[in-house]
Protein backbone atom coordinates (compact mmCIF):
# COMPACT_ATOMS: atom_id res chain seq x y z
CA UNK A 1 0.00 0.00 0.00
CA UNK A 2 1.60 3.50 -1.11
CA UNK A 3 -0.03 5.41 1.04
CA UNK A 4 1.42 4.14 4.35
CA UNK A 5 4.66 6.32 3.68
CA UNK A 6 2.48 9.40 4.30
CA UNK A 7 0.57 7.49 7.53
CA UNK A 8 2.62 7.09 10.03
CA UNK A 9 0.00 5.70 12.43
CA UNK A 10 -1.19 3.00 9.73
CA UNK A 11 2.59 2.09 9.58
CA UNK A 12 2.90 1.57 13.47
CA UNK A 13 -0.30 -0.48 13.52
CA UNK A 14 1.09 -2.89 10.45
CA UNK A 15 4.41 -2.62 12.43
CA UNK A 16 3.12 -3.97 15.43
CA UNK A 17 0.50 -6.25 14.07
CA UNK A 18 3.54 -8.18 12.20
CA UNK A 19 6.17 -8.13 14.76
CA UNK A 20 3.90 -9.65 17.85
CA UNK A 21 2.85 -13.05 17.36
CA UNK A 22 -0.41 -12.35 19.24
CA UNK A 23 -1.99 -8.88 19.67
CA UNK A 24 -5.33 -7.52 20.83
CA UNK A 25 -6.65 -4.17 19.82
CA UNK A 26 -9.01 -3.20 22.77
CA UNK A 27 -10.93 -1.21 24.77
CA UNK A 28 -9.18 -0.13 27.89
CA UNK A 29 -5.94 -2.57 28.88
CA UNK A 30 -5.88 -5.62 30.01
CA UNK A 31 -5.55 -4.93 33.40
CA UNK A 32 -9.13 -2.56 33.24
CA UNK A 33 -10.68 -2.96 30.03
CA UNK A 34 -13.41 -0.85 29.02
CA UNK A 35 -15.80 -2.76 27.59
CA UNK A 36 -17.59 -6.17 28.20
CA UNK A 37 -16.57 -7.25 24.75
CA UNK A 38 -12.63 -6.59 24.81
CA UNK A 39 -12.76 -7.75 28.98
CA UNK A 40 -14.62 -11.33 27.55
CA UNK A 41 -11.63 -11.43 24.96
CA UNK A 42 -8.65 -10.98 27.77
CA UNK A 43 -10.62 -13.39 29.58
CA UNK A 44 -10.35 -16.11 27.01
CA UNK A 45 -6.45 -15.21 26.59
CA UNK A 46 -5.92 -15.27 30.07
CA UNK A 47 -7.73 -18.48 30.80
CA UNK A 48 -5.32 -20.13 28.39
CA UNK A 49 -2.13 -18.70 30.09
CA UNK A 50 -1.28 -16.89 26.36
CA UNK A 51 1.02 -14.24 26.63
CA UNK A 52 -0.47 -11.44 24.18
CA UNK A 53 0.61 -7.81 23.36
CA UNK A 54 -2.86 -4.93 23.95
CA UNK A 55 -3.13 -2.06 22.19
CA UNK A 56 -5.81 0.61 23.98
CA UNK A 57 -7.33 2.29 21.22
CA UNK A 58 -9.17 4.53 23.24
CA UNK A 59 -7.03 7.36 23.54
CA UNK A 60 -7.13 8.50 19.89
CA UNK A 61 -9.30 7.66 17.32
CA UNK A 62 -7.27 7.46 14.45
CA UNK A 63 -6.02 4.40 16.06
CA UNK A 64 -9.13 2.89 15.53
CA UNK A 65 -9.95 4.53 12.30
CA UNK A 66 -6.71 3.26 10.65
CA UNK A 67 -6.87 0.05 12.58
CA UNK A 68 -9.65 -1.15 10.65
CA UNK A 69 -8.35 0.41 7.64
CA UNK A 70 -5.95 -2.30 7.97
CA UNK A 71 -7.63 -4.96 8.95
CA UNK A 72 -11.39 -4.37 7.12
CA UNK A 73 -13.07 -5.26 10.33
CA UNK A 74 -15.09 -2.55 11.79
CA UNK A 75 -15.43 -3.31 15.68
CA UNK A 76 -13.43 -3.91 18.29
CA UNK A 77 -11.41 -6.28 20.23
CA UNK A 78 -9.44 -7.18 17.20
CA UNK A 79 -6.92 -10.36 17.83
CA UNK A 80 -4.50 -10.74 15.67
CA UNK A 81 -2.48 -14.85 15.34
CA UNK A 82 0.87 -14.30 13.27
CA UNK A 83 -0.29 -11.34 11.09
CA UNK A 84 -3.47 -12.62 10.62
CA UNK A 85 -7.00 -11.32 12.07
CA UNK A 86 -8.64 -13.82 14.06
CA UNK A 87 -11.33 -12.09 14.89
CA UNK A 88 -13.34 -10.03 17.55
CA UNK A 89 -15.44 -11.21 20.86
CA UNK A 90 -17.41 -13.54 19.00
CA UNK A 91 -15.08 -15.69 17.22
CA UNK A 92 -12.53 -15.87 20.15
CA UNK A 93 -15.60 -17.14 21.92
CA UNK A 94 -16.47 -19.39 19.89
CA UNK A 95 -13.01 -20.80 19.03
CA UNK A 96 -12.14 -21.26 22.11
CA UNK A 97 -15.12 -23.21 22.73
CA UNK A 98 -14.97 -25.61 19.74
CA UNK A 99 -10.64 -26.18 20.61
CA UNK A 100 -9.93 -24.11 17.66
CA UNK A 101 -8.36 -20.94 19.63
CA UNK A 102 -6.30 -23.60 21.47
CA UNK A 103 -4.74 -25.39 18.10
CA UNK A 104 -4.19 -21.95 16.70
CA UNK A 105 -2.00 -21.12 19.93
CA UNK A 106 -0.15 -23.66 20.20
CA UNK A 107 -1.79 -24.60 23.52
CA UNK A 108 -2.41 -27.08 25.37
CA UNK A 109 -6.14 -27.37 25.37
CA UNK A 110 -6.07 -28.73 28.74
CA UNK A 111 -4.45 -25.84 30.46
CA UNK A 112 -1.51 -28.16 32.20
CA UNK A 113 0.87 -27.91 29.28
CA UNK A 114 5.13 -27.17 29.24
CA UNK A 115 5.67 -24.20 31.03
CA UNK A 116 6.38 -21.06 27.89
CA UNK A 117 9.46 -19.66 27.47
CA UNK A 118 8.35 -16.69 28.93
CA UNK A 119 10.27 -14.48 26.50
CA UNK A 120 8.48 -15.69 23.83
CA UNK A 121 6.38 -12.39 24.11
CA UNK A 122 6.16 -8.95 25.35
CA UNK A 123 3.23 -8.90 27.16
CA UNK A 124 3.92 -4.96 28.09
CA UNK A 125 1.39 -3.10 26.48
CA UNK A 126 2.24 -0.97 23.38
CA UNK A 127 1.94 2.92 23.41
CA UNK A 128 0.88 3.56 19.51
CA UNK A 129 -0.54 6.26 20.60
CA UNK A 130 2.55 8.07 21.78
CA UNK A 131 3.96 7.84 18.22
CA UNK A 132 1.47 10.92 17.11
CA UNK B 1 -22.19 9.11 18.36
CA UNK B 2 -25.52 8.91 17.76
CA UNK B 3 -28.24 8.56 20.86
CA UNK B 4 -31.07 7.61 18.75
CA UNK B 5 -32.22 4.13 19.22
CA UNK B 6 -32.53 1.22 16.43
CA UNK B 7 -34.72 -1.18 16.85
CA UNK B 8 -34.18 -4.91 16.16
CA UNK B 9 -36.55 -5.59 13.53
CA UNK B 10 -34.70 -2.83 11.08
CA UNK B 11 -31.51 -4.91 11.34
CA UNK B 12 -33.60 -8.34 11.07
CA UNK B 13 -35.19 -6.60 8.00
CA UNK B 14 -31.67 -5.64 6.62
CA UNK B 15 -29.52 -8.54 6.76
CA UNK B 16 -32.48 -10.89 5.48
CA UNK B 17 -33.02 -7.82 2.58
CA UNK B 18 -29.14 -7.69 1.78
CA UNK B 19 -28.23 -11.96 1.77
CA UNK B 20 -30.55 -13.39 0.08
CA UNK B 21 -32.11 -16.48 1.84
CA UNK B 22 -30.69 -15.42 4.96
CA UNK B 23 -32.94 -15.67 8.40
CA UNK B 24 -32.04 -13.38 11.31
CA UNK B 25 -32.84 -13.55 14.84
CA UNK B 26 -32.35 -10.20 16.59
CA UNK B 27 -32.69 -8.97 19.77
CA UNK B 28 -31.41 -5.96 21.53
CA UNK B 29 -31.50 -2.93 23.60
CA UNK B 30 -31.88 -0.20 21.01
CA UNK B 31 -28.08 0.09 20.90
CA UNK B 32 -26.42 -3.04 21.35
CA UNK B 33 -27.65 -6.25 19.50
CA UNK B 34 -26.99 -10.00 19.16
CA UNK B 35 -28.24 -11.68 15.87
CA UNK B 36 -28.10 -15.16 15.35
CA UNK B 37 -28.23 -15.93 11.97
CA UNK B 38 -28.53 -18.46 9.32
CA UNK B 39 -28.51 -19.34 5.74
CA UNK B 40 -26.79 -20.39 2.98
CA UNK B 41 -24.64 -17.43 1.99
CA UNK B 42 -22.71 -18.11 4.47
CA UNK B 43 -21.41 -21.90 3.71
CA UNK B 44 -17.93 -22.28 3.00
CA UNK B 45 -16.65 -18.66 3.92
CA UNK B 46 -14.42 -18.67 7.17
CA UNK B 47 -15.63 -17.16 10.40
CA UNK B 48 -14.36 -13.64 9.21
CA UNK B 49 -15.89 -13.77 5.55
CA UNK B 50 -19.14 -14.82 7.64
CA UNK B 51 -18.79 -11.66 10.27
CA UNK B 52 -17.83 -9.53 7.50
CA UNK B 53 -20.67 -10.52 5.11
CA UNK B 54 -23.07 -9.09 7.82
CA UNK B 55 -20.96 -6.27 9.14
CA UNK B 56 -20.95 -5.17 5.61
CA UNK B 57 -24.42 -4.92 5.56
CA UNK B 58 -24.17 -1.85 8.28
CA UNK B 59 -20.96 -0.64 7.17
CA UNK B 60 -20.25 3.20 9.17
CA UNK B 61 -22.91 2.45 11.55
CA UNK B 62 -21.60 -0.10 12.94
CA UNK B 63 -19.78 1.25 16.30
CA UNK B 64 -22.02 4.54 15.79
CA UNK B 65 -25.63 4.14 15.77
CA UNK B 66 -25.62 0.58 16.57
CA UNK B 67 -22.85 0.59 19.03
CA UNK B 68 -22.16 -3.53 19.19
CA UNK B 69 -23.47 -6.38 17.19
CA UNK B 70 -22.83 -9.63 18.60
CA UNK B 71 -23.06 -12.39 16.22
CA UNK B 72 -23.76 -15.51 15.99
CA UNK B 73 -23.55 -17.26 12.44
CA UNK B 74 -25.24 -20.91 11.25
CA UNK B 75 -24.19 -21.47 7.62
CA UNK B 76 -26.89 -23.82 6.02
CA UNK B 77 -26.97 -25.46 2.87
CA UNK B 78 -28.33 -24.32 -0.30
CA UNK B 79 -31.59 -25.06 -1.22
Amino acid sequence: MSESASNPMREAIASAISENPVILFMKGTPEAPACGFSARTVAVLEALDQPFAAVNILPDPAIRQELSAVSGWPTIPQLFVDGELVGGCDIITEMFQSGELQKLLGVDAAGAGEPEPAAAVDAAPLSIENLL
Amino acid sequence: MSSVSVSPDELKDRIEAAIPGTLADVSGDGHHFEAKVEGPAFAGLSRIAQHKLVYDVFGAELGDRIHALSLKITPTEAR
